[in-house]
């Protein structure tokens, strides 16, 4: 990817987006993060200011220390590098549905005004244009996690009016229907994109534009956006990326490019145990 | 518990028309039994896994499923799974049935299959369209609060089957790393298969290990590297190259069947499926 070789002094908007995600995550905080740049952004804040956040997988991986970004939700270096592995069926249970989960992080290929989010079809269910993954960890995260940071890019094919499916709840239609169905989290509290910042609108819970990045101009967003977008009064101009965030990022994504590139099977073949311990050796 | 060859056990236990998962959450995923299951040209299978990953796919796009219960139906950290989804989308190579969960609901249905609960249960698939798509998810209300929770029915496969680090030679299986819902599965089955990558002369688990005792496993079958190209924590790394390499592969239904016939169907077990794949790397 080119993005390794920028300077400084410039930026991508998928680095920006994961930069603005990151700085979210506070100090001690206890968050739970699915692949791409949920697990990027969370660990780029714990490689910079939260070193202490508590990092958890669903594949029952808490408080883990990658070294590289994991390929998939259970890689080895997970469960290598965490403080506690525990069963899927627990991980669920014990931890999200009871409570102990602060942020949960969240991508989507569709979002709309409520923070309700598709990762399921587009088109029909029965006959879908486009089959996408489907709901994993998602639906649950959304309901249980104190609150939910929303990670995607943002246009009119993401931002729509009406979503093709509801995968996650957010704030349903708004106006306190997600406290009304009695679901415990917080729902969305921040929405990053490759443009700016939402936050629900205090009352109507919409989403609304608070925050834009540096050169990213209000116009541009309201045109990736597949409704009227509601902007705040006061907008901030989020900082662009410090040279230290930047390096951060980038040796973490170059490690893990390393890292993914090898054929692993015959180059990183980790040692069997013991031959003492072998019938057929 | 019985001893024997891959070929010899998928044989004697798997059938047409049988509903059977084939576990493991990223981590220790039964690719040879996989391999079996098609070079022995089963048909009508409901699979089931919460992940389908590469191995439903080849499985799908060979024809050998009528249904699928699933959680999240993706290729990790790459993308899709295009052959499930031309299975979807096309009904290619036939129409597929799909009975769909969240994480937390799969592993709840699991959970209540080993326990031989008529139904699982959690806070969860509230306000999401999830129950639409899948009739099959619920509601009960508490008897003590009135308040409503969500129900799923217990998953109890004809066969369950794993691939674990080792059993000994009484057959006992000891598994470790990322477990996924490795043991819900396995006692949630009438029958039970594992694969191992070796059999020892003592397991040395420590107190609190995940054990499957042996008058649990119908049958055993050692197959090193059988976890192939997923991984087996302590004996080899997931190639995450292949997960990269499928994307193309899998995209066309001509590579797919030609991938299929060369390294599948044309070779005689999974040590000739290695060898074939290491002569055309």
């Amino acid at each position: 990817m080119s993005v390794h070789s920028c300077s400084v002094n410039s930026y991508t908007p998928d680095e920006m987006m994961t930069i603005a995600a990151a700085r979210l995550i506070r100090p001690g905080c206890v968050c739970f993060v699915g692949i791409g740049v949920p697990s990027a952004a969370a660990n780029l804040a714990r490689l910079t200011h939260a070193a202490d956040m508590v990092l958890i997988y669903e594949s029952g991986a808490i408080g883990t220390h990658p070294r590289v970004l994991p390929l998939s939700i259970g890689d080895g270096e997970l469960a290598e590098t965490a403080t506690a592995v525990v069963p899927l069926p627990e991980i669920f249970s014990y931890w999200l549905q009871a409570g102990r989960i602060d942020v949960g992080f969240l991508g989507a290929a569709q979002i709309d005004r409520f923070g309700n989010l598709n990762s399921t079809v587009i088109g029909g269910y029965r006959k879908p244009k486009t089959r996408l993954p489907g709901a994993g960890g998602a639906p649950e995260i959304a309901h249980h996690a104190k609150q939910i940071f929303v990670v995607l890019k943002q246009s009119p094919r993401t931002f729509v009016a009406k979503l093709d499916f509801c995968t996650s709840a957010g704030f349903i239609n708004g106006h306190g229907e997600r406290a009304r169905r009695a679901i415990p989290g917080a729902g969305p509290q921040a929405v990053i994109t490759d443009l700016g910042v939402l936050k629900p609108a205090t009352g109507s819970q919409e989403l609304t534009l608070v925050a834009r990045y540096e050169n990213v101009s209000v116009e541009r967003i309201r045109a990736a956006t597949g409704w009227p977008l509601a902007v705040a009064d006061r907008m901030d101009v989020v900082a662009a990326p410090t040279a230290d965030e930047l390096r951060v990022l980038r040796d973490l994504h170059k490690r893990t490019e390393i890292a993914h590139a090898s054929n692993t099977r015959r180059s990183k073949k980790t040692p069997r145990p013991a031959p003492a311990s072998h019938v057929n050796a | 518990m019985q001893l024997g060859s891959l070929q010899e056990v998928i044989d004697q236990y798997i059938h047409n028309g049988q509903s059977i998962a084939l576990e493991g959450f990223t981590h220790l995923i039964p690719f040879a039994a996989g391999h079996e299951i098609l070079r022995q040209k089963k048909r009508d299978l409901h699979l089931i896994r919460m992940t389908p990953d590469l191995i439903y796919d080849q499985l799908i796009g060979a024809g050998c499923a009528r249904a699928l219960t699933f959680s999240w139906g993706g290729n990790p950290g790459v993308g899709s799974l295009h052959r499930l989804r031309d299975a979807v989308e096309n009904d290619w190579p036939r129409p597929l049935s799909i009975h769909e969960h969240s994480h937390a609901g799969m592993a709840a249905a699991y959970s209540a299959g080993a326990a031989r609960l008529p139904f699982g249960m959690l806070r969860g698939y509230v306000a999401t369209d999830l129950p639409g798509a899948n009739p099959q998810v619920r509601e009960v209300r508490c008897p003590y609060t009135n308040a409503a929770i969500a129900t799923v029915p217990a998953i109890n496969p004809d066969v369950t089957v794993l691939h674990a680090q080792a059993a000994d030679r009484q057959g006992n299986i000891f598994i470790r790393g990322i477990v996924g819902a490795q043991k819900e599965a396995a006692l949630a089955a009438s029958t039970l298969i594992v694969t191992v990558e070796e059999i020892v002369e003592s397991l040395a688990a420590p107190i609190n290990a995940i054990v499957l005792p042996h008058w649990i496993v119908t049958a055993i079958a050692e197959v090193p590297t059988g976890a192939y190209p997923s991984y087996a924590h302590g004996y080899y790394a997931r190639d995450n190259a292949f997960y990269l390499a499928w994307d193309e592969i899998a995209r066309d239904r001509e590579r797919f069947t030609d991938w299929i016939t060369r390294h599948v169907l044309c070779s005689r077990d999974h040590a000739e499926f290695l060898d074939s794949l290491a002569e055309a790397a």
